[in-house]
């Protein structure tokens, strides 16, 4: 298939340079925008490399406790669908790394498909993550995708089977998605002999770049899996961060990570 | 209907990739069973011997004369073991859990008796137990999560979102995802990612079976129109599925109209307008909320119908026009309790009574040679406080406040 290849190559690019890239998530609307822009801008100046922006959903099936919070918490506080696009389109003007929505399908789906990728595409968002969505469940939306040049971010479990992860690949675009462990957001993980062996076969299923993500929360666990993955993805560990040591606890904490 | 995952515009599988798997081996025991007559014939031998099935239809002749129209006849899910129509998908789903060679079953609850249920084959099966119920709901439903843990489960409030049957679900799911290979995720009623709506219709479906003969054998043809409440939509397709070929036979899910279904706090998903298309909780049907997909608060008296999405399979046959949709309100459904306790003896649970009331209003139009049939989804005895609290009732006040004293003492 022809990929988009935007966000692959900007990734690459950035691989030329560095061991393993960072990718950050943070929840929109939680606490704030205000503070979701302060930390954004702690992260970029740290190295963030790429960054995820939750737009949140009452019901986040796969996350854990501290995700689920923040999606809740944000909701309460008012934030809208709309609010989330217009902030996502501030920050990719405002800093120069790819930055993609993480949401629920139910959102997208409402908003209307097309639609959603138009909007998306306006905010100059390059890649779209929804946990809920397997590709068999909407050609369309994997269509909209490549008309509007926003790679369609797959998903591997330790639980795919070889060719499982043959047919994800078919559909996926900018990199996959790889979920360490069982679970959901949050809870710590094991890179261990297990692990190694489910990554070489994700591996071998795609050529496109690797993100490993749940359960990566310091320097250690980003060691563990640099040379095995392209990327590490922490979650739950900013947000709580955040929570309680504040803003300002986000620069140091990135920069020491790799 | 044949190992259908999409039920026209309804249903699906939107589930996390990590479940995707278990799916797979949970589609392929199902299809298994589905086509071995064996297995239905061993789940009949057990509903037999273990959970009293078949039950009775009974003609209420009292409620008939009262209301003068149509004869009334009651399908007695109540007596079924564990005090509901759960039971007969839980059991259903355990001869499958057997057979996948899994150890432990969770399940969410609204009611309480999914729960019971699941705690109840848990026990029999020997399999390790955990149950969610959102928080909410353990205190309208305390019998029941006592019954629970005294059979060995474990009970975990859920204090996220709502605290209602939804937020149970979800947490339901964020178990299973971490357990999947040792754990069967028992959904409770006619929702969720494929194959569970088809699956627990199918286990349901020997309601419908039953009711189709004893009508016949008792009235001599088909009933007019068949009443059921909808939560999900697990008693009403048990019971819908024994009249379905018949276009003669009107069929009539009553969901819950709350404080009036104007006043925004129901659970009306199928009947009015104030649900809409939607993807949650691993399927598309209509859900209750707002314009950017978040879902909204539902109310209602019964636990057990106080939820945002509803089967796809009632979602299409909605569509089709094939189940008409009403809504009964709680103080109804109050009203239609006390008159059925009085004239026969009969305590429906607060979600079938939302069936009661619709017939009632339905039964006077019918003429007396015609028959009507209402699904008594449950027994009413798990809302003894709810019901009591909305009767006001003295003597039982007196007695709540005697034992708390002793309690305090
Ligand atoms: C007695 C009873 N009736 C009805 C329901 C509603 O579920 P469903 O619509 O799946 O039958 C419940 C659910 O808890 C119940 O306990």
């Amino acid at each position: 298939m022809v990929k988009t290849m935007i966000l692959e190559e900007k990734l690459r690019a950035q691989l030329q340079q560095k061991d393993i890239l960072l990718m950050t998530h943070i929840v929109l609307g939680y606490p704030s925008f205000h503070v979701n822009r302060q930390v954004i801008a702690q992260m970029v100046g740290n190295g963030v490399d790429c960054i995820e922006m939750q737009i949140p959903f009452s019901e986040p099936m796969a996350d854990g406790p501290v995700i689920l919070k923040a999606n809740q918490d944000s909701l309460a506080a008012g934030t809208t669908v709309k609010q989330c696009l217009e902030f996502g389109a501030e920050m990719t003007a405002a800093h120069d790394i790819p930055f993609l929505f993480m949401t629920y399908y139910n959102i997208i789906f409402k908003y209307g498909e097309e639609d959603f990728f138009m909007a998306a595409k306006a905010a100059d968002i390059q890649g779209l993550i929804v946990p809920d969505l397997p590709p068999e469940m909407s050609p369309d939306f994997f269509r909209f995708a490549k008309t509007s040049g926003i790679a369609p971010i797959l998903i591997f479990a330790p639980t795919s089977t070889n060719s499982r992860m043959d047919e994800l690949n078919t559909s996926a675009d900018g990199f996959i998605y790889c979920v360490a462990r069982r679970g959901v957001t949050g809870a710590q993980s094991e890179f261990d002999g297990e692990f190694d062996s489910y990554l070489n076969r994700c591996r071998a299923a795609t050529s496109l770049p690797l993100a490993v993500g749940f359960g990566i929360r310091d320097s250690e666990d980003v060691r563990a899996i640099s040379g095995r993955a392209d990327i590490a993805v922490i979650g739950s560990k900013t947000i709580q961060l955040v929570d309680t040591e504040g803003v300002e606890a986000v620069g140091p904490f990135i920069s020491n990570l790799r | 209907m044949e190992n259908q995952t999409v039920f026209g515009n309804w249903g699906g599988s939107y589930i996390p990739e990590i479940l995707h798997q278990t799916f797979e081996q949970l589609q392929d025991e199902y299809l298994k069973a589905r086509n071995d007559p064996h297995f239905w014939q061993e789940y009949s031998d057990l509903m037999s011997t273990y959970s009293g099935r078949p039950t009775p239809l009974t003609y209420a002749e009292n409620l008939t004369r009262h209301f003068g129209g149509a004869k009334i006849y009651i399908k007695r899910e109540d007596l079924n073991h564990t005090g509901a129509h759960k039971a007969n998908n839980v059991m259903g789903q355990g001869l499958l859990v057997k057979r996948m060679g899994k150890k432990r079953v969770i399940a969410e609850t609204g009611a309480g008796q999914h729960g019971m249920a699941t705690a109840t084959m848990a026990a029999k099966f020997g399999f390790d137990c955990t149950i969610y119920m959102g928080e909410v709901d353990v205190q309208r439903q305390r019998p029941n999560v006592f019954w629970m843990e005294k059979m060995g489960a474990t009970v975990i409030p859920v204090v996220d979102g709502s605290r209602i049957l939804k937020d149970a679900i979800n947490e339901a799911f964020r178990d299973w995802v971490s357990n999947v290979d040792t754990t069967h995720y028992v959904l409770g009623t006619a929702c969720g990612p494929a194959p569970f709506p088809e699956m627990v219709s199918w286990f349901q479906s020997i309601i419908g079976m039953e009711t189709e003969k004893q009508i016949k054998q008792q009235h001599g043809k088909p009933p007019a129109r068949v009443y059921a409440c909808v939560g999900g939509g697990s008693n009403a397709m048990g019971i819908f599925q024994g009249f379905l070929g018949n276009s003669d036979v009107e069929l009539v899910g009553v969901e819950a109209g709350g404080k009036g279904i104007k006043s925004g706090l129901h659970a009306c998903r199928l009947c009015g307008s104030d649900a809409s298309p939607g993807v949650a909780q691993g399927y598309k049907t209509m859900f209750l909320q707002n314009s950017d997909g978040q879902m909204l608060e539902t109310h209602s008296v019964a636990a057990g119908l106080d939820y945002v999405g509803v089967s796809p399979i009632l979602a299409d046959l909605a569509e089709k026009k094939r189940v008409r949709f009403e809504s009964a309100t709680d103080s109804e459904v109050m009203q239609a309790l006390d008159l059925t306790m009085k004239m026969e003896g009969i305590i429906p649970a607060l979600e079938s009574a939302h069936a009661f009331v619709q017939a009632f209003k339905e039964a006077p139009q019918l003429s007396a040679d015609e028959a009507i049939i209402i699904n008594q989804s449950g027994r009413g005895d798990k809302d003894i406080f709810t019901i009591a609290h909305a009767f006001d009732d003295p003597s039982w006040k007196k007695f709540i406040i005697a034992i708390a004293e002793e309690y305090n003492r």
